[in-house]
């Protein structure tokens, strides 16, 4: 299964800073470790919000542009990996090994067939057989 | 037990698992017992821990318990070698104490010659298919039974001939170097795909179990991809595995029914994997990508970027299948080959590559060769002949619902 990794923003995060040296390297040898284990499938780290934007929607559809920083810093998202691991109690024990301090990660799976119930499964199957019946150009 | 350390358990297993039996295998030179003592390990690990609390460093605390029962073993073992010096036989010479060799932290190298080791030549594929997914993957034997739909007396048999077959032949634990590295990696290779195809061409069992199999295949294609990053054929595979199994979600119907790649609901396909298999093709390529494994990427890869079936590039298709057929020499390539070329260059041309497989004793009982045949011939009008081969592919092929539908094909030609 795969889990989502988020790694949550701190002040120094959000301040463009990028750590020390040290913690650099120990970070490298983590996800060095992660690569030999066949875990890792995607893994990038975020810009602090003052470069992002939000886009809200009114319940008409209509959008406003919000430019970052925002607040509620430990609610942001610094960074982020997929894993594929074999359950998310494998994805538990290998973030402890990680050598963050003072932050916090955030685990989720990611959803996949398995998780949308029969009656969804059912809604979705029932629009694939439509779309299948559609004439196409080449079998 | 409080389920809590159990699951906590299973996580650290999955983890540890292999660089511990691959640490302890260096240390005793043997995999069997490496693999014995490890599973003491578990075992202590799943009576203390619900009571103590899992260690800080559970890897360290797990390598602690197995060497201290290697110890235990090779002090019997040398007692009775003492016993046997008294009747006047010769001490051979294994004696080195085990607390007196430092624990290397570095051992993926020995993850590495672990998976070589479970792969050796000299056992069976079967036989390195189930020692390399309880050595190196970690599953249990229950988990590797239900997943090959074996009882788990029989895949416990099997894993003990494997082992006892590796320690009678004395095989050393080591990466293989020179000439014999290119034979040893492609019976890894060939061990890691049969995994996966086992899980991609299920058509029976729990399918939970047979998809798992296919991630496993894919995680044990990295951790390879990672260890022996030199080599193309690595990277090749795992791309190639990704790909395929970026349509696992698309190529099964409501009903359970095969969805052929043409009918496929794209936009179904698992971005990520293909993302990440392309990646990984482009890495192979940077450094050979001429292997057989390679070229299937490459094939694979030719579905992916298609936007539409329509899209799809046959033309390089057909080229990359003469590729494979050059390296391979295999007529059931030759025959893929005649399909792309069809579809390339038209019914007629796919026709006249299939002429040249009608010979083959290797393909004369092979009924996909008269199926492909009757398609290419009902393309070409010519429905007669058509009627014939599909009549011909249904004597020849032992699936009733293949027969059903090529029967049906034959009375509609």
């Amino acid at each position: 299964m795969k889990v989502m990794v988020l790694g949550k923003a701190t002040e120094r995060s959000e301040a463009g800073e990028f750590g020390s040296a040290e913690e650099f390297a120990a970070m490298d040898l983590f996800n060095e470790q992660l690569v030999e284990a066949g875990v890792v499938l995607a893994a990038d780290g975020l810009q602090p919000t003052s470069k992002g934007k939000r886009v809200a929607f009114d319940a008409d559809g209509n959008t406003t542009v919000i430019d970052g920083p925002f607040a509620e810093t430990k609610e942001l998202v610094a960074g982020f990996s997929i894993w594929e691991v074999a359950s998310m109690d494998e994805a538990v024990e290998w973030v402890k090994r990680s050598p963050l301090r003072d932050t916090e990660v955030e685990l989720r799976k990611v959803l996949d067939a398995e998780d949308f119930d029969e009656s969804f499964a059912a809604e979705i199957a029932a629009a694939e057989e439509r779309r299948r019946a559609e004439p196409t150009a080449r079998s | 037990m409080t389920s809590a350390t159990q699951q906590a358990i299973d996580g650290v297993w999955r983890i540890e698992s292999a660089r511990l039996i691959a640490g302890l295998a260096r240390i005793v030179g043997d995999v069997g017992l490496a693999e014995d003592l490890a599973q003491d390990a578990l075992v202590a690990a799943l009576e203390q821990w619900p009571e103590s609390g899992v260690p800080d460093n559970p890897g360290a605390w797990l390598m602690a318990v197995a060497r201290r029962r290697g110890v235990d073993t090779i002090r019997r073992a040398a007692t009775l070698q003492r016993k046997v010096e008294l009747l006047g036989r010769e001490l051979s010479d294994h004696e080195t104490p085990m607390d007196e060799i430092e624990f290397d932290p570095h051992v993926e190298d020995d993850v590495l010659r672990l998976m070589f080791t479970a792969c050796h030549p000299l056992l069976s594929v079967e036989a390195r298919v189930a020692l390399t997914l309880k050595m190196v993957a970690g599953l249990s034997t229950e988990e590797i039974a239900r997943a090959f739909l074996v009882k788990t007396t029989t895949m416990a048999a099997r894993i003990t001939r494997a082992k006892q077959a590796l320690t009678e032949a004395n095989v050393p634990f080591e990466v293989p170097v020179g000439e014999e590295l290119a034979d040893r990696l492609s019976s890894v290779l060939e061990a890691v795909y049969l995994v996966f195809n086992e899980g991609y061409t299920a058509t029976a069992g729990e399918q939970w179990a047979r998809a798992e199999l296919c991630q496993e295949a894919m995680r044990l294609g990295r951790m390879l991809a990672a260890l022996a990053a030199g080599e193309s054929e690595t990277h090749a595979l795992v791309a190639l595995m990704e790909i395929q199994a970026s349509r696992l979600r698309a190529r099964t119907g409501s009903d359970g029914e095969i969805v052929t790649l043409d009918k496929q609901d794209r936009a179904r396909w698992d971005r990520l994997l293909i993302t990440h298999g392309l990646a990984t093709l482009d890495r192979a390529e940077e450094i050979g990508g001429t292997g057989s494994y390679a070229i299937q990427a490459k094939i694979a890869a030719c579905h992916a970027r298609a936007p539409r079936a329509e899209d799809t590039d046959w033309v390089r298709i057909a080229s990359l299948y003469g590729d494979l057929v050059a390296l391979t020499r295999s007529p059931i390539v030759e025959l893929n080959r005649a399909v792309a070329v069809s579809m390339a260059d038209g019914p007629a041309a796919g026709l006249a590559v299939t002429d040249g497989l009608l010979d083959v004793a290797a393909l004369r009982n092979y009924h996909l060769l008269p199926s492909v045949r009757g398609d290419l011939l009902a393309k070409l009008g010519r429905s007669m002949e058509a009627r014939a081969e599909f009549e011909r592919a249904a004597e020849l092929t032992s699936n009733e619902a293949e027969r059903a539908h090529l029967l049906a094909r034959a009375s509609s030609s």
